[in-house]
């Protein structure tokens, strides 16, 4: 793709000069005063709600039982506390981070604090949720890093692409295309990893796509990722209708990947059921948080990247292809999403359905914009998407009188907050979402 | 921005190449020299003729490399070469046909209803249907059109149109009145309801910097699940029913037929050419609509003439939601008349489409819908004669946006001769915008 006149700089690459280029350029996250003192509010509401409804509200006499089972780890002994006065205990950290959002003076440690204050509202509400019941803890983790495995692929995805300048709305398109060729070629095979390696090979292909387009013709990304997720839709759609459902039993029925529980380190009391006793999604999905993390942070793959995506015409001028860079990078992030995409089918259902991503895709988007760009902290926030997923079916099985489709909103509305509440104006990659167009030599 | 996608530089590039050549003289050879350039040197409607016909081969190759009984014909290709073009040819035939007859006319019957002039009713039901399909997708393409033409990307449309829909059948069974002003009511409503969910991600936008693509996105899943919660609770509910609808509205609120009771078209396609004109004279002629487009196009020479550009992202965001919410009210009063589950079916993501191929000009979107409607109407037909999922058409869809996005994809393709590959100039600017 890149032709002759690609390198200006005729004495190879300069790391130098990457170096300067990926780091110079990056605005640093700045949270605002008054977006601190916003969130003392919101804390100092959330008090107003937890108080009175959890604490004040439930009888001395309720209880809550948590407990820790697992069929595999060392039992712990269950704990019933009394609804009151646990909501109560949370209802004052809740306060305390309210105060302190209000009248600190330093902005480090912003987040963290309201963070305590939101997890803290979440316990008492769990309490309350689950009083004159009891409340598995270990499975209720459990089924929020489940939860949260597409959001983590997505989002990794999402950095990948973006790190280097290509904005990827396509995600959703290659959760559908990579959960269907998962189930099918594992179906048809018999074989799960050849499942898995298809749909990481048609995740990269929709990425090469939007790389093709977008790079070779310079359309508009953000335009190629929404026709690419309507063009996956439909054909996903036909396919499933014309033949997995006609051929079901050769072609949509493949086993799904066993958990792999890893010895000794599972019977670790909650900790072991919750990380060591999963299925290798999971664990790839935290080895590539680990991964993408060293190679974009650590080596001088990711300073390329990063460079070219912060400033492509300096990182030309210092010997970088940025095109080739970034059809690297999205090639790989459309991989890692088709990845992402057969962890619907073979990481947990065992077939595909239509639309089976039902949006998770543009979620994973929200995550990696919250996570600020950085594998680790949208990692975390994945983590918190899957909670709220988990959430709804918790909920759903404590009979708590709300409707369901509110609970279903939950994560969409969480997402919303998110964006508008904590992130704000975020600061992407500086090339992000914007053409290159290559410069000839003369 | 796709409007810019095809330029007036390019045009005028390709203009001054083909110079005196292009010869626009009434004599048949001038005719043909004219078109015969407009399609070297890919003009944006060449461009769109040559990704439909792309599309529909594509479309060709998918069905028959799906279909077990063609797959079997082109195994024993070389043993039975004629069988396996032969069932190729049946089937495609049978479908792109099928799509023909169902979405436009059948032939044999038009020719028997002119011969008899019996059984007009069935000739012209197809179009008739075709139109009632493109109704809200020109709406609703609109919408999205006013929002790329202003740099704001609204993938709500699905979101607001149920909205507007909720707001209209409300009105449209909760309010007893004589029918125009019911009917104007129930317009009002529908607009309100899609504007108030516009609202949202243009102030969330506006006053925090959120990004709309998200914002929107979320909303169209918090808003299908109000609907939802509507459905099974009083007073949407439609009493006595155990399927999750909502009551039907009522006469009085409804569009009124156009060719009388046996024809579904309505008055909502008048609504729809209307809609059209006044968002043409709108972007046009008005001062509004000129910072729309201003904003749209360059938005620091926008800040820098003193245009306030929070205020333009809500109101754009205001009038792209209310006509999304129009959208929704003509699915509703003129097709549906009751909430489902299921309502607006895919019509707010065909939106987006249509406004691409349309280049987000109101007389390519209403071109466009017909299309795209022509091809869903059609895809029903097919569906049901042939046994093909109806899903062939969004694939369909789904090219030919992608070609009419990527125009020097298709000048690549068929060799025409480009100005210059790297003459495509964008529209969006990512997250930061």
């Amino acid at each position: 793709m890149s032709g002759t006149g690609d390198v200006a700089w005729t004495g190879g690459v300069s790391d130098t000069g990457a170096k300067l280029i990926a780091t110079s350029t990056v605005t640093p996250t700045v949270i605002s005063m008054t977006r601190i003192r916003g969130l003392g509010v919101v804390s100092l509401l959330l008090t107003a709600i937890a108080a009175p409804i959890f604490g004040f509200g439930q009888p001395a006499s309720a209880r809550v039982i948590f407990t820790f089972g697992s069929a595999q780890s060392i039992a712990l002994p269950q704990l019933a506390l009394p609804v009151r006065w646990f909501s109560l205990s949370m209802a004052v950290v809740m306060l305390l981070a309210g105060v302190v959002l209000l009248l600190t003076q330093t902005r480090r440690g912003a987040y963290g604090v309201f963070a305590a204050a939101v997890v803290a509202f979440l316990w008492s509400f769990l309490a309350w949720a689950a009083r004159g019941n009891s409340l598995n803890l270990t499975s209720v983790l459990a089924s929020s890093l489940v939860a949260s495995i597409p959001l983590i692929f997505g989002s990794m995805s999402g950095i990948l692409c973006e790190r280097s300048g290509v904005i990827n709305i396509a995600i959703e398109g290659q959760f559908l295309a990579g959960a269907f060729m998962g189930a099918m070629i594992g179906s048809w095979t018999q074989n799960l990893w050849l499942g898995l390696l298809a749909g990481a090979v048609v995740g990269a292909l929709i990425g090469l796509l939007l790389a093709f387009l977008s790079l070779r013709y310079a359309v508009d990304q953000i335009i190629v990722g929404v026709v690419l997720v309507a063009l996956a839709t439909g054909l996903t759609n036909y396919l499933t209708n014309q033949l997995l459902n006609p051929f079901q039993g050769t072609l949509n029925s493949p086993s799904t990947f066993p958990a792999l529980p890893i010895p000794i380190l599972d019977k670790i009391p909650v900790v072991g059921p919750v990380l060591f006793d999963q299925n290798i999604f999971v664990y790839l999905a935290v080895v590539l948080v680990v991964a993408i993390d060293i190679a974009l942070f650590r080596a001088r793959w990711g300073l390329r990247v990063r460079s070219v995506g912060e400033h492509p015409e300096a990182s030309q001028s210092v010997g970088i292809s940025v095109v080739r860079t970034r059809y690297r990078s999205v090639v790989l992030g459309g991989a890692v999403a088709g990845v992402g995409g057969v962890a619907f089918t073979l990481g947990s259902v065992g077939e595909f359905s239509v639309g089976m991503s039902a949006g998770l895709g543009f979620v994973a988007l929200a995550v990696m914009i919250f996570g600020r760009w950085r594998p680790y902290s949208a990692f975390l926030a994945a983590l918190l998407f899957g909670f709220s997923d988990a959430l709804q079916s918790i909920l759903a099985v404590l009979n708590v009188p709300i409707p369901s489709p509110f609970l279903i909103m939950a994560p969409y509305l969480v997402t919303i907050g998110v964006v508008a509440g904590l992130v704000g104006r975020a600061v992407p990659p500086g090339a992000d979402g914007k053409p290159f167009l290559q410069q000839s030599k003369g | 921005m796709t409007e810019r996608i095809v330029g007036p530089e390019l045009e005028l590039v390709s203009d001054s190449e083909t110079g005196g050549k292009k010869g626009v003289g009434l004599s048949p050879s001038g005719l043909l020299r004219s078109l015969n350039s407009s399609f070297a040197y890919g003009r944006p409607w060449a461009i769109t003729l040559l990704a439909i016909v792309t599309a529909l081969i594509a479309g060709a190759v998918l069905l028959t490399v799906t279909t077990p009984a063609t797959l079997q014909a082109w195994g024993s290709f070389f043993s039975n070469p004629i069988g396996a073009l032969s069932a190729t040819w049946f089937l495609v035939g049978d479908v792109y046909r099928d799509i023909f007859t169902g979405s436009i006319v059948d032939p044999p019957a038009l020719f028997q209803a002119i011969t008899t002039g019996q059984g007009w009713v069935a000739v012209l039901t197809p179009l008739s249907e075709t139109l009632t399909q493109a109704t809200p997708l020109i709406i609703a393409g609109l919408a999205v059109a006013v929002g790329f033409q202003s740099g704001v990307f609204n993938i709500g449309a699905q979101g607001q149109i149920i909205a507007g829909a909720i707001c209209a059948s409300y009105a449209g069974w909760a309010i007893q009145l004589p029918s125009p002003i019911h009917l104007a009511l129930t317009v009002a409503a529908g607009l309100a309801g899609g504007a108030i969910a516009g609202f949202i991600p243009g102030i969330l936008k506006a006053k925090t910097g959120a990004h709309e693509v998200i914002v929107t996105i979320m909303l169209n899943y918090v808003i299908l699940n109000f609907l939802l919660y509507l459905l099974t609770n009083r007073p949407f509910r439609q009493p006595g029913q155990s399927n999750a609808i909502s009551r039907p509205v009522d006469a009085s609120a409804q569009l009124p037929h156009l060719l009388g009771s046996a024809l579904p078209a309505n008055l909502g396609i008048v609504l729809a050419l209307v809609a059209a004109y006044l968002v043409s004279w709108f972007m046009k002629r008005s001062t509004l609509g000129f910072s729309f487009l201003i904003m749209g196009a360059n938005p620091t020479a926008g800040r820098t003439a003193g245009i306030d550009s929070k205020r333009v992202t809500v109101l754009v965001m205001v009038i792209s939601g209310a006509l999304a919410g129009l959208a929704g009210m003509v699915i509703l009063s003129g097709s549906t008349l009751m909430l489902t589950s299921g309502f607006g079916g895919n019509v707010g993501f065909d939106a987006i489409t249509v406004a691409l191929l349309g280049r987000n000009r109101p007389l390519g979107v209403v071109l466009a819908a017909l299309l795209f409607g022509a091809l869903d109407v059609g895809g029903r037909a097919m569906e049901a004669a042939t046994g093909v999922p109806v899903d062939l058409i969004s694939v369909i869809q789904a090219i030919i946006v992608l070609l009419v996005a990527a125009p020097a994809l298709v000048r690549e393709i068929y060799r025409l001769k480009a100005t210059s590959l790297r003459s495509v100039e964008l529209g969006t600017r990512g997250w930061g915008a």
